[in-house]
């Protein structure tokens, strides 16, 4: 019984915390849902322990908690891919960023002699 | 407040592209012929198509962005364009044509009673309809934002918007990227923090080019996007206003 409210706690505090970044603006909407998605799950599974139990048995798994470590391990390996995409996309947006300052650059400095500006 | 209306106010047309080549130079014509005191300003959100030489070769001041930002994006864009060269109003017209430019100037009259004036749909005027999710989570939207805004406002999804420089500098604070944030957050922040609100009924027209979605799942996804975008908005702490 203790245990339950403790986790209902723990999940409790996730899924305030992402909705207070998300207000603030400091996460975006599209890494804060993942996050809500995982906080609502473990609100339910803190209220209702026995739920993971009827789960386990309907997927064949005998010991449940083995049933929220796959889980686990799985959001996890998802969480981490997700984000390896999204640096891998941010870096090729900072590369095109980088190319851009430095053809203005030049443009700006070989216009800075001349008045000749047709661009 | 002075007249909003005088040729004398510096107004921007604002305009997101993205591969419109086939529809933004009847756009800018038509626009250029029933507004010719307006600087058209395309924010080209990285386009691979002719848009550019096209929005170019049809007068606009164009703004390139290098990669892909969304309408979200290229609207802020704008918004920070006009801002900086102190124009005082500025109005968001679509390159699709489904905004009427004949409506540019009945929308900007809207100004001179609020800080930002919407062309709405479902205003009397015009015969869009939406169906299924889309159209309950239009009417949720559009029934808090009318309670937050205290005016009665029946599309706050609707990209054609004016804002006057009160509101300008408001978007430039806050104007978030990220879809659905580029009209009902930001519509919901500005009215928060005390920027007037009205609206003016237009039509819409069918778009020149490109289909809009209509499938059931992204209708739903919709739905559930818009109210996360709208509870998110609601609790954030408002903006105090410059002086």
């Amino acid at each position: 019984m203790r245990a339950t409210i403790l986790f209902l706690f723990l999940a409790l505090v996730i899924v305030v915390g992402v909705l207070l970044l998300l207000r603030s603006r400091k996460i975006s909407e599209k890494y804060a849902i993942l996050w809500l998605v995982v906080g609502l799950a473990a609100i339910v599974l803190a209220a209702y322990p026995a739920l993971l139990g009827y789960i386990a048995t309907a997927v064949g798994i005998q010991v449940a908690s083995n049933l929220l470590f796959a889980l686990a391990i799985l959001l996890l390996v998802g969480v981490a891919m997700h984000l390896s995409l999204e640096v891998s996309r941010l870096e090729d947006r900072v590369r095109r960023l980088a190319e851009e300052a430095a053809i203005l650059r030049e443009q700006v400095e070989s216009d800075e002699g001349s008045d000749a500006n047709d661009d | 407040m002075a007249d909003t209306s005088t040729p004398a106010l510096k107004t921007a047309v604002i305009m997101p592209a993205w591969n419109e080549a086939e529809a933004i130079g009847a756009t800018l014509d038509e626009i250029a012929s029933v507004n010719p005191h307006v600087d058209v300003v395309v924010v080209d959100d990285g386009s691979w198509d002719d848009t550019v030489k096209i929005a170019q070769a049809h007068g606009a001041t164009v703004l390139r962005l290098p990669f892909n930002l969304g309408v979200g994006g290229a609207m802020r864009t704008g918004y920070e364009y006009a801002g900086r060269n102190g124009y005082d109003q500025a109005i968001q017209v679509d390159a699709d044509g489904q905004h009427d430019p004949a409506d540019i100037d009945r929308v900007l009259e809207g100004l001179k009673v609020a800080d930002i004036s919407i062309g709405a749909r479902f205003a009397g005027k015009g015969g869009y309809k939406a169906a299924g999710p889309r159209r309950w989570a239009m009417k949720v939207l559009a029934s808090v934002v009318s309670r937050v805004a205290h005016t009665k406002l029946t599309d706050v999804t609707s990209g054609f918007r004016a804002a006057n420089a009160r509101a300008i500098n408001q978007y430039r604070r806050h104007y978030p990227a990220e879809y659905l944030g580029d009209t009902v957050d930001s519509l919901v922040m500005a009215a928060r923090s005390g920027l007037s609100v009205t609206q003016v009924p237009v039509e819409m027209r069918v778009r020149q080019a490109g289909t809009p979605s209509t499938s059931p799942l992204k209708s739903a996804i919709y739905l559930g996007r818009s109210l996360l975008a709208l509870v998110v908005a609601l609790t954030r702490r408002p903006m105090k206003r410059e002086s």
